[in-house]
């Protein structure tokens, strides 16, 4: 199974194994990570799931849709490394994939 | 004191199917909304937006979905608070007691949660500085349009909101439209009127940029924003006003004694009933092996925390399933005949 890494604002990280298929918030939900809150369950409705992606990841995860950008624009402290975890899919090419989460989610 | 037979808190899809679920079943509800309309998340996060997963109905969006319910419901003449959120719940004997923030008091056997994930407050700015400025010189919304008039208004947001009151205000104060990306998701139309007065220099647009600080003692002088490539820059401001939509927040509901589940209520699936006697949990805020936070498991929800409601209510009076296209009852409730 592909391991994703979360780290939260105060640098401490968590590695942990993601089924394929399942979002990277998935994950987080799953395995009781902090920091993440999906408030509205992956409709890309509440930007609560908020998350920094790692730079060297950038390019090898799908470009965000129009919608995940105008959602980020809601989030708290959006940067360019900004996406919603609910739109990352766990696949083999993301495996090793690093995510930061934000100081908080709303 | 307001008495009734359901007091229901929330009036998004799941909370208005509900109305219908006891009125077919003739309980009286009163439905009890934080916002000043009917139709929740689906009004308030995504009006326009395309839903494909109402049974029977192939595509319609938030704001159809609601007038709907709300047209299926009006046989049952209910009377809606709106602006007004639910702050505490007491017990007493049989029955609850519900006061809300305009202190309206109700009584009645059960309640309804169909709260989905709390009430919508605005989202607002991180800085430490805002606080003491918001609702003097700081705003979320825009109560008179008077107030802005002949100041520096600096609008933050890239959506219809700030869109909107930047075109508006800009006839009557010095308006700053500052966005974090160079897009706007706003309507084109407005966005290319803005464009336009920005070209003739009658408002300013600032992109890609983040607010950095804000300046002032008693009001706002001016603020710091920071463009992408780390440059900065000082704008002179008498108003800020910030439009970065809309979070949800659980509120009192955490302080109500029920069993929780992080930010969701538990209930017992064979009714929907929370670890309290006649309070219920429907819709996106409760949960119970298997859940999913779709519309129409908040409906099927609805359908089964009313038959429980009807026993409450009407202890001496048997319960009768009975189907809308058979029941001369039930057509009668509905007005049909």
């Amino acid at each position: 199974m592909p391991k994703i890494t979360y780290i939260d604002n105060e640098g401490t990280s968590r590695t942990v194994e993601v089924e394929k298929g399942l979002s990277v918030m998935e994950g987080a939900i799953q395995h009781n990570i902090p920091g993440i809150d999906a408030d509205c369950g992956g409709s890309m409705a509440c930007a609560t799931c908020h998350v920094y992606v790692e730079e060297k990841w950038l390019d090898k995860i799908p470009q965000a849709e129009e919608a995940e950008v105008d959602m980020i624009d809601m989030s708290f402290e959006p940067k360019k490394n900004s996406r919603l975890s609910c739109q990352l899919i766990v696949s083999d090419e993301i495996d090793g994939l690093v995510v930061t989460t934000p100081e908080k989610q709303s | 004191m307001i008495k009734t037979d359901v007091i229901i808190i929330g009036a998004g899809p799941v909370g208005l199917f509900a109305v219908h679920q006891l009125g077919i079943k003739g309980l009286k509800a009163a439905v009890i909304d934080n916002l000043d309309k009917a139709g929740g998340q689906c009004i308030e996060l995504y009006p326009d937006k395309p839903i494909y997963d109402i049974p029977a109905v192939p595509e319609c969006t938030g704001e159809e979905l609601t007038n709907r319910l709300l047209e299926q419901i009006k046989p049952f003449k209910t009377n809606f608070y709106f602006n007004e959120r639910v702050n505490e719940i007491n017990q007493n004997k049989d029955n609850w007691l519900v006061q809300t923030s305009k202190n309206n008091k109700f009584e009645a056997p059960n309640i309804i949660i169909a709260g989905g994930v709390g009430s919508f407050e605005p989202r607002r700015i991180t800085l430490k500085e805002a606080e003491k400025f918001e609702g003097k010189s700081l705003f979320y919304s825009v109560k008179s349009k008077e107030e802005f008039k002949g100041k520096n208004v600096s609008i933050f947001g890239g959506g219809d909101s700030a869109l909107d009151w930047a075109l508006e205000l800009s006839k009557i104060s010095k308006v700053t439209l500052i966005h974090r990306r160079n897009e706007f998701r706003g309507a084109s139309h407005t966005l290319s009127e803005i464009k336009k007065l920005s070209k003739e220099g009658k408002l300013s647009i600032k992109t890609p940029c983040q607010l950095v600080s804000i300046e002032g003692n008693k009001d706002i002088s001016e603020i710091k924003i920071k463009y992408d490539d780390d440059k900065t820059e000082k704008i002179k401001t008498d108003n800020i006003l910030s439009f970065f939509g809309l979070i949800m927040k659980l509120g009192p509901i955490i302080e109500w004694g029920l069993g929780m589940d992080k930010k969701h209520i538990s209930v017992n699936p064979n009714n929907f009933e929370t670890n309290k006697k006649g309070i219920f949990a429907i819709g996106d805020i409760c949960t119970y092996p298997g859940k999913l936070k779709l519309i129409l498991s908040g409906f099927h929800e609805a359908a089964l925390a009313s038959v429980e409601c009807f026993k409450r209510a009407r202890p001496n009076e048997k319960y009768r399933f009975e189907f809308t296209t058979s029941s001369k009852t039930i057509k009668e409730r509905l007005g049909k005949k």
